[in-house]
């Protein structure tokens, strides 16, 4: 193995994900549902849009859940499967997916922290089903091509242009 | 290999800054940050303690824009140099593309920087990764200081270079940034290839784009 495991996010994944989160948020009644990469990228985001920067969100939020990893660990756990952050008005649930993806909800006072765990449970049975095969099948080689040809010269001129020539 | 969204349409790229404590990791990635036009990255942050050492990782996105109906994004992120924060160093390494070792070339230095490079290392091999196959470049900071290091010690210590095995890939590789020079060769029947350099003053700026270029273009070379 070079580098990171390699996998990739097709539009029918992207389908499937919208399914299961639409139908929890509507049953947890909470507002936005976010996936995040265990790398710290943003693959998904169901529900009201965000108010904040996505993307730093996503660093954080990866970065939040490896280091709550290793206390686990220190602790002799083999994992937190879960984090809660309580706000005042805005909380933040986080479960673990696959080993490979975090599941984040954001949900306010209208609902409560009872409902989203348990809702949880049944949408995060269901993305590891869909993770599980989305990684089987990206290690099994029937990943589509990555990039089309012409990607490469364009991207070396792109980066000369906006890092300096 | 960078995460491919085929339904958002996005590629990200994870760009990970690592060297020994105070060597100009965070510099770096200031620098890029004041001068890339402000529509082409997003914020910065930096988890940092009091005195602004960094305490977890700085973290910048460049976006390069649409390239073929994708949307390429650069992650910049460092590591806390500090000896004793290799819990968090590890987990940044986490899913990476592309690295660069950021080196302090003063003399008094260079034992951190060995004992970094070893770091990085076993960081990576912990994770499963093989760093001597993975886009990887070498920054040789703080050139204007008086008591720098010549090149040519820095790269004994730092970059003698691996040995390449892959028949493939034992052919004479003209390091495109100094001419004269190779980044795989033979000696003495052996193949050896070693990481591009740049000698850079971080805090004007000076290599910090070349350094940026070389490890983006590599890393994206890997998409194709």
């Amino acid at each position: 193995m070079s580098g990171a495991s390699s996998w990739s996010f097709r539009e029918e994944d992207a389908r499937r994900i919208n399914e299961i989160l639409s139908a929890f948020l509507g049953e947890a009644g909470a507002r936005t549902a976010l996936i995040v990469d265990r790398t710290g990228q943003l693959i998904a985001t169901v529900g009201e849009e965000v108010q904040f920067d996505p993307t730093a969100f996503a660093s954080l939020t990866a970065a939040d859940f490896s280091a709550n990893d290793q206390l686990a660990r220190m602790l002799g756990e083999p994992e937190f499967g879960a984090l809660f952050h309580q706000g005042e008005r805005e909380s933040m649930y986080l479960a673990d997916i696959a080993r490979r993806v975090i599941l984040v909800v954001l949900f306010d006072n209208s609902t409560t922290l009872g409902l989203v765990k348990l809702r949880v449970r049944t949408a995060a049975k269901e993305l590891n089903q869909v993770f599980t095969e989305m990684f089987e099948r990206t290690d099994d080689g029937t990943a589509p091509p990555a990039v089309e040809g012409g990607f490469l010269g364009e991207a070396e001129d792109e980066i000369d242009r906006l890092f300096g020539a | 290999m960078s995460m491919i969204n085929y339904a958002s349409r996005e590629i990200n790229c994870k760009l990970v800054y690592y060297g020994p404590g105070l060597g100009g990791k965070t510099t770096n990635l200031e620098f890029v940050y004041n001068k890339v036009a402000p529509g082409a990255r997003g914020k910065m942050i930096s988890l940092a303690t009091e005195t602004e050492r960094t305490l977890f990782f700085d973290f910048l996105p460049v976006d390069l824009g649409t390239i073929r109906g994708f949307k390429v994004k650069f992650h910049l992120y460092t590591v806390p140099g500090q000896v004793y924060y290799n819990a968090s160093r590890k987990l940044i390494l986490k899913g990476v593309d592309g690295v660069v070792f950021v080196a302090d070339s003063q003399l008094e230095r260079m034992e951190a920087n060995v004992e970094a490079m070893q770091n990085l290392y076993d960081n990576m091999q912990q994770h499963g990764y093989d760093l001597t196959r993975i886009p990887f470049a070498i920054q040789y900071n703080k050139r204007d200081l008086p008591n720098a290091s010549p090149i040519a010690e820095l790269q004994a210590a730092l970059n003698p270079g691996w040995p390449v095995e892959d028949p493939a890939r034992q052919r004479m590789l003209p390091d495109p940034d100094r001419p004269g020079e190779f980044l795989v060769w033979q000696e003495d029947g052996q193949w050896y290839e070693r990481a591009p350099y740049f000698e850079a003053i971080a805090a004007t700026g000076e290599g910090v784009f070349d350094t940026l270029k070389s490890i983006s273009k590599a890393v994206v070379k890997t998409l194709g």
